[in-house]
This record gives structure tokens, C-alpha cells and sequence, in this order.
């Protein structure tokens, strides 16, 4: 069959306009989960991250810092050098010290509270310090840690420039309530080093958000109104990608991160 | 033999001191001590694989699947006999699930071998009834 000029343009558009409605219509049904999951089942997800908008923290709220350390049987020590830390509230000064430089940010911001937790990373130094690999990056940027394989050397401690990480000094179990122990999360055990881990144990691909998260938008009543978002930064069409345009373009708000300088490319932002 | 009396003195001494595992064992009733296995108190008759397997493999196999779930997030477990899908998690999956009477069945065979698995260290496990 000869082909004219005209028939081979007008089937090459209908097949281009073809791969274009396949294309959207795959991610307008991922769209319904934070986090989309490939057809495989393997991780889809680029780049986990959160956002947090400390404006909307309520004045002596730690709803997300309970539910974190409740559901994954984060310790309450008695002693204070022993203490474990996933996710907690610190000031504007110790989260971002190389800001105290400016005077009128300083002015501003000095005794704000901020929540802080680990960054996950995209260039992850304790991942680079880790000599048994048990902390590691997932394909999806979570930094994990695998407690089977931690030794206790604590080099990724010195490694992280945000004190993310804490060594357990003692058995967890001292400062946990044997009635309140969530069963279906591990403890840890003396002589590793634990932070938090995105949640990765929920099933982020089939909806579930992290418990902070959860514990936020429960509070707040919404995800718009919530201080905490969480998703696929490489997703386009993510919650997490949406807020954070409507947060910089309408609401006006500069996105923060910690110690930038330090070229770790941290994946938690601030809004501020 | 010069010493005759002090050397033979000695051995028995040495042996009676050797062989002191056995004597305590004999003694205390542990020698005569038979493997109590107690099946899942929910009647299941099979495990994930064949019993003779999860008798020689069960440690390689909970290896297999910690790595494959916490590095590999692979959590889907295709038994090779049966072809049943199950979720590779220790707490959820077998004790849960079967062996709910884990001082019976886990903890027997361990104490008896003398193992020390360091498992429950961390993971938790709901208290028996």
C-alpha cells in the first residue's frame, strides 16, 4: 500500500494522541494514593519527602510525636543521655543554626518551634559512613536501617548533621509499657542505632500515610489545613508536589531545608 | 611407675571432673528429658514447606525472608510445596497464625539444643493465654 504525505501525518498524530490519553490516564488513576505504585508492584516512587508548614502547628500539640513513638515503640527513658528520638520538636535556632548569621531572621524566628526529624536524604552521608551497609537508601530515596545488620558503631551518628539518629545505650524495653507495646512493630535491641523510617512498614503504595502525618490531618481536620504533607516528590501529580506549589506560589510561604550547605539534599522542607 | 598412687588419683579425679556434664544431666533428671513438640493449637498439619525442611531450614528460611523483606521489600512468600502464598513475617505469619503456643513448640526445641536465638530480643511477641 502507497502511503500519501497527508495519511502518514494524520496516523502518526492519531498514534501520538493515542500514547498521550494512555499516558495521563495511568496517572490519573495512581492519583488516588500519596505514593503511586508501578504496575510490577516494585517501588514507582522516585523520591519520598515531606513538608512541613510549622505555621500550622498548634501551640502544645505532639499528636504526631506520640503516635510516632507510640506505634513504633520508641522508648521513654528515664535517663536523658539514653534518650531515642524519631520525630521531635526543637527551636528555629538549633534546626537551622547557620540562619542565627542574619539578624532580622533571627529576630523573627529565635524560639519557634519546629519539628524535626531525619531527612531522608538524597545524598545520605550515614549511608556513606555505614561499614555493613545496614543503613541503606530504598529505590524510592527512604533511608532505611536494617537493625539485623547494625553493629554499633555509630559512625552514621557522626555522620548525620541533624542528630537524626540516636544508639540505644540500654535495652528499649526498659522504657517501654509492656501493656502499650505495639505488637506488630519490632522493638530494638541495645547496640544499634535507630530514626525514623518514613513509615515504610505501612503500606505507603496502597494509600496509608505515616502515622505523624495521619496523626496531623486527624487533628486538623484536613489534609489542606494539616502542617505535615507527605508523598512522591518526583510525581508530578503527588499531593505532596501540589502543596508544595500552592504553599511557595499562593500562600507565599520560602521552602527551607536543613543545613543545605552541607550537600546531603535533605528531603524534609519547611515552609516558613 | 614412680608416683603410682598420686598419678591414679589424679586421672580419676580428672575424670570424675570431665566428665561432670554427664553426671549433673543424670542427676538432675535432664538426660531422660524427651522432646515435647507440641503441634499449632489450631490443627494445621502443614507448614509453609515440608516438616522435614522447616526442621533442617526454618533459621535459613527466617534469614531469607528478613532480607528479602527489610531490603528488598519483598514480602510475598510462595511455598515450593504447595504453591500457597503467605507473608513473610515471623510474628504475623507464624506465630500468629499456627504457632500460637511458641513456649511449646519454639522455645522447646531451642532450650532442649541449647540455641539462643536472639529474635525475640526485639521482635514482639503477643503473651500466650
Amino acid at each position: 500500500m502507497e502511503l500519501t504525505r497527508r495519511e502518514f501525518l494524520k496516523m502518526a498524530g492519531f498514534a501520538s494522541a493515542g500514547v498521550v490519553v494512555a499516558a495521563s490516564a495511568g496517572s490519573l488513576l495512581a492519583g488516588c494514593s500519596p505514593v503511586a505504585k508501578s504496575a510490577d508492584g516494585s517501588l514507582k516512587g522516585k523520591q519520598l519527602a515531606m513538608l512541613i508548614v510549622p505555621s500550622r502547628c498548634e501551640e502544645g500539640c505532639d499528636e504526631c510525636i506520640r503516635a510516632c513513638h507510640l506505634n513504633h515503640n520508641v522508648p521513654n527513658l528515664a535517663n536523658k543521655k539514653h534518650e531515642i528520638k524519631w520525630i521531635w520538636q526543637t527551636e528555629f535556632q538549633h534546626a537551622f543554626p547557620e540562619y542565627m548569621e542574619n539578624e532580622l531572621l533571627k529576630e523573627r524566628m529565635e524560639g519557634v518551634p519546629f519539628l524535626v526529624l531525619c531527612n531522608h536524604c538524597a545524598n545520605p552521608p550515614c549511608v556513606r559512613a555505614c561499614p555493613t551497609k545496614a543503613t541503606f537508601k530504598r529505590e524510592d530515596g527512604a533511608v532505611m536501617m536494617d537493625y539485623h545488620r547494625c553493629i554499633g558503631c555509630r559512625f552514621c551518628v557522626a555522620a548525620c548533621p541533624y542528630g537524626a539518629r540516636s544508639f540505644n545505650f540500654e535495652d528499649p524495653r526498659n522504657g517501654l509499657d509492656k501493656s502499650k507495646i505495639n505488637p506488630n512493630f519490632p522493638t530494638r535491641t541495645k547496640g544499634v542505632v535507630e530514626k525514623c523510617n518514613f513509615c515504610t512498614e505501612l503500606n505507603l503504595y496502597g494509600g496509608d500515610l505515616p502515622y505523624c502525618v495521619q496523626a496531623c490531618i486527624k487533628k486538623k481536620g484536613s489534609q489542606e489545613a494539616s502542617a505535615l504533607v507527605f508523598g512522591d516528590l518526583a510525581d508530578e501529580h503527588s499531593v505532596i508536589h501540589t502543596a508544595l506549589e500552592h504553599l511557595q506560589k499562593e500562600e507565599k510561604l520560602i521552602p527551607l531545608r536543613r543545613k543545605e550547605i552541607a550537600g546531603t539534599q535533605p528531603k524534609v522542607y519547611y515552609l516558613v | 611407675m614412680y608416683d603410682k598412687g598420686k598419678i591414679v588419683i589424679g586421672v580419676i579425679l580428672f575424670l570424675a571432673l570431665f566428665t561432670i556434664p554427664f553426671w549433673y544431666s543424670q542427676a538432675t533428671g535432664e538426660a531422660d528429658r524427651k522432646l515435647d513438640l507440641k503441634p499449632p493449637p489450631n490443627g494445621a498439619t502443614q507448614c509453609v514447606e515440608s516438616a522435614g525442611y522447616m526442621r533442617a531450614k526454618h533459621m535459613d528460611l527466617l534469614n531469607d525472608w528478613r532480607n528479602q523483606v527489610v531490603r528488598g521489600e519483598d514480602r510475598t512468600y510462595v511455598s515450593k510445596l504447595t504453591g500457597e502464598t503467605f507473608d513473610k513475617s515471623l510474628t504475623d505469619t507464624c506465630l500468629e497464625q499456627c504457632h500460637t503456643n511458641k513456649s511449646q513448640f519454639c522455645d522447646e526445641c531451642h532450650s532442649y539444643l541449647g540455641v539462643k536465638p536472639s529474635c525475640w530480643d526485639c521482635h514482639n511477641i503477643v503473651e500466650e493465654e
